[in-house]
């Protein structure tokens, strides 16, 4: 088969064959409001044109790799290895598929089942899934799970979980026919969750670090949760905090749902990102996705097979534990491959570093008039207070060449009492220059 | 005195007053090979004549289990959690599903005894 664009001669061949006049006329019974007017396009270009006028296009991009980046909100800036992206590229990787068949894909089933190690060491629980699509949709299937374990079909959602991971459950709430409860934005990290659990409730959802950066130990909701019946759910959008932080599983979470993205992949506009899925070991069948068990083959060696697939779609069709029919395959390897780069030693103190260089930003921030720290505690991010709307604060430092964080009304657009919040994050890739600059730049448009 | 009640879906019935004992037939068992896990309803859930109730799971396939007839469940066996091969060992003993208290009794009329049951699963060889 070619893969060529069909020639006029084709289409004229193949419209003979079936006895229609054009390639139009086949779109007759779509009503004509209904159809594309024409599209205004300019004329072929040759591919020296194309590079030019799109590398132009390109150019006015302000990148994170060409500027101080303070930039975070759920997707962080980290230095990923360049033997990361030399290994994931290798075809044996690059270009395999689904591993259904275990004595063709070893390989591949072998890395999965060490991403799942990783993941659920880390997380502190019992057993981790192949991956899923970013940390929004697995903490939406984590509601889904909780609600099929407890039988129950409310869920209550922190004003700390961030607000694309609550639009993706209220997305499923709506046609899946259950209940979302959200709790206001909480930019002071202070809401209690515990009276609002009862005997309906299926699950309690926070975010560590929360969205506004907080810190909380979430021991005593995990205890209520228990005696009320309901799960704890613990969302993680920075999974690098878990070298520093105490870990979900150490809280008494039943289920950690996080984005993978900070290890092994790049911020590349919001995707592909790598969702990380970690339960207890009695919840297991009710856990949505992919899992890869060890075994051992008929000579009694060590292998791998994708277990419990009963639970999925190729299987039961409608009746599966999910519509998750496969994982993000490669972005979870670029995540197995940095982490396992790193090591445990490294995997901690990328943590500290990242921590060591947001305290100093916090310091710095903290001595420019009219910025108030809010944080009294946090990871590598934090939420401050300014004296005005904080998009007029970062267009002018845009303008002068500093991406100097996240307005809160970016993601929360219709809470005025937000517009002044803007979140910033410091990972290892920012310099002790990079916070000068942005000092400076503050201190002039503020 | 008791009766057993067989359905084409191989599910069988035993009915004491006003409750029927379920589970899977001997021959439902042999065919789906190794039980290792069965999804129990909650007690107290309104189950429907022909409607899935439960769900076996073997190394070879997940099959859904209809409700025999209509009812409220007042029994789960909880032993299946962690001994699933009860279902292959003694499918219409120890390896019961659930109980149910019929809400039709007239519904088992509709039901195969076990002469016809055993001549139903003849026929389907």
């Amino acid at each position: 088969m070619r893969y060529l664009p069909l020639t006029d001669a084709d289409r004229r061949t193949m419209l003979a064959k079936i006895g229609v006049p054009s390639v139009d006329s086949l779109f007759r019974d779509v009503p004509e409001r209904a159809r594309f007017g024409k599209i205004d396009l300019p004329d072929h270009l040759g591919e020296l044109e194309v590079e030019r006028a799109i590398s132009a296009m390109a150019a006015k991009n302000l990148g994170t790799g060409r500027a101080p980046s303070f930039l975070g909100a759920g997707a962080y800036r980290h230095h990923v290895p360049s033997s990361v992206d030399h290994l994931i590229q290798r075809g044996e990787f690059l270009t395999s598929y689904t591993p259904y068949q275990p004595e063709v894909t070893q390989g591949t089933l072998e890395y999965l089942f060490e991403f799942q190690t990783q993941v659920a060491l880390i997380a502190d629980m019992d057993v981790a899934n192949a991956s899923m699509y970013d940390g929004a949709t697995a903490t939406a299937e984590a509601v889904m799970m909780a609600n099929r374990v407890t039988r129950r079909s409310k869920a209550v959602l922190s004003g700390g979980l961030h607000p694309h991971y609550r639009e993706i459950v209220a997305t499923h709430a709506h046609f899946g026919g259950f209940t979302a409860e959200f709790l206001p934005p909480d930019p002071q990290g202070q809401e209690s969750l515990l009276d609002r659990i009862d005997n309906q409730t299926s699950c309690v959802v926070v975010q560590n670090p929360g969205f506004f950066g907080h810190l909380r130990d979430y021991a005593a909701l995990a205890q209520a949760c228990q005696k009320a019946g309901a799960l704890l759910i613990v969302a993680v959008a920075e999974i690098v905090s878990l070298g520093a932080v105490k870990p979900p599983g150490a809280m008494g979470a039943d289920i950690v749902a996080a984005e993978g993205q900070s290890l092994g992949n790049a911020l590349g506009f919001g995707g592909p990102y790598v969702g990380l899925f970690a339960t207890r070991e009695k919840y297991v069948r009710q856990m949505p996705g992919r899992l890869v068990g060890q075994t051992v083959d008929t000579d009694g060696r060590r292998g791998w097979v994708l277990t419990l697939s009963t639970r999925e779609q190729h299987i039961r069709r409608e009746k599966a534990t999910s519509n998750i029919c496969t994982n993000s395959g490669l972005c979870a390897l670029a995540f197995t491959i940095h982490l396992t780069i790193l090591g445990e030693a490294g995997f901690t103190r990328l943590a500290d570093l990242n921590h060591a260089t947001a305290v100093r930003l916090a310091e710095r921030l903290s001595s420019v008039k009219g910025v108030e720290v809010v944080n009294d505690t946090f990871f590598n991010e934090f939420t401050v207070r300014l004296p005005k709307p904080a998009t007029s604060v970062i267009d002018a430092l845009a303008d002068r060449g500093i991406l100097g964080g996240v307005p809160v009304s970016r993601l929360y657009p219709k809470e005025s009492a937000l517009a002044d919040l803007l979140l910033l994050a410091a990972t290892e890739t920012n310099t002790d220059a990079d916070i000068d600059a942005l000092v400076r730049a503050l201190k002039e448009v503020l | 005195m008791s009766t057993v009640k067989f359905t084409e879906e191989h599910e069988w019935i035993k009915v004491e007053g006003d409750t029927g004992t379920v589970g899977i037939t001997p021959y439902a068992q042999e065919q789906l090979g190794d039980v290792v896990y069965v999804e129990l309803p909650a007690v107290g859930k309104q189950v429907e004549k022909g409607k899935e109730m439960a769900v076996v799971e073997s190394v070879k396939a997940a099959s859904e289990v209809y409700a025999p007839v209509s009812g409220a469940i007042v029994a789960v066996n909880d032993k299946l959690a962690g001994e699933p091969a009860t279902v292959n060992a003694e499918p219409m003993a120890g390896g019961w599903f659930v109980k149910i208290k019929l809400s039709k009794p007239d519904e088992l009329n509709g039901l195969m005894d076990q002469a016809a049951y055993d001549k139903y699963v003849k026929g389907l060889h």
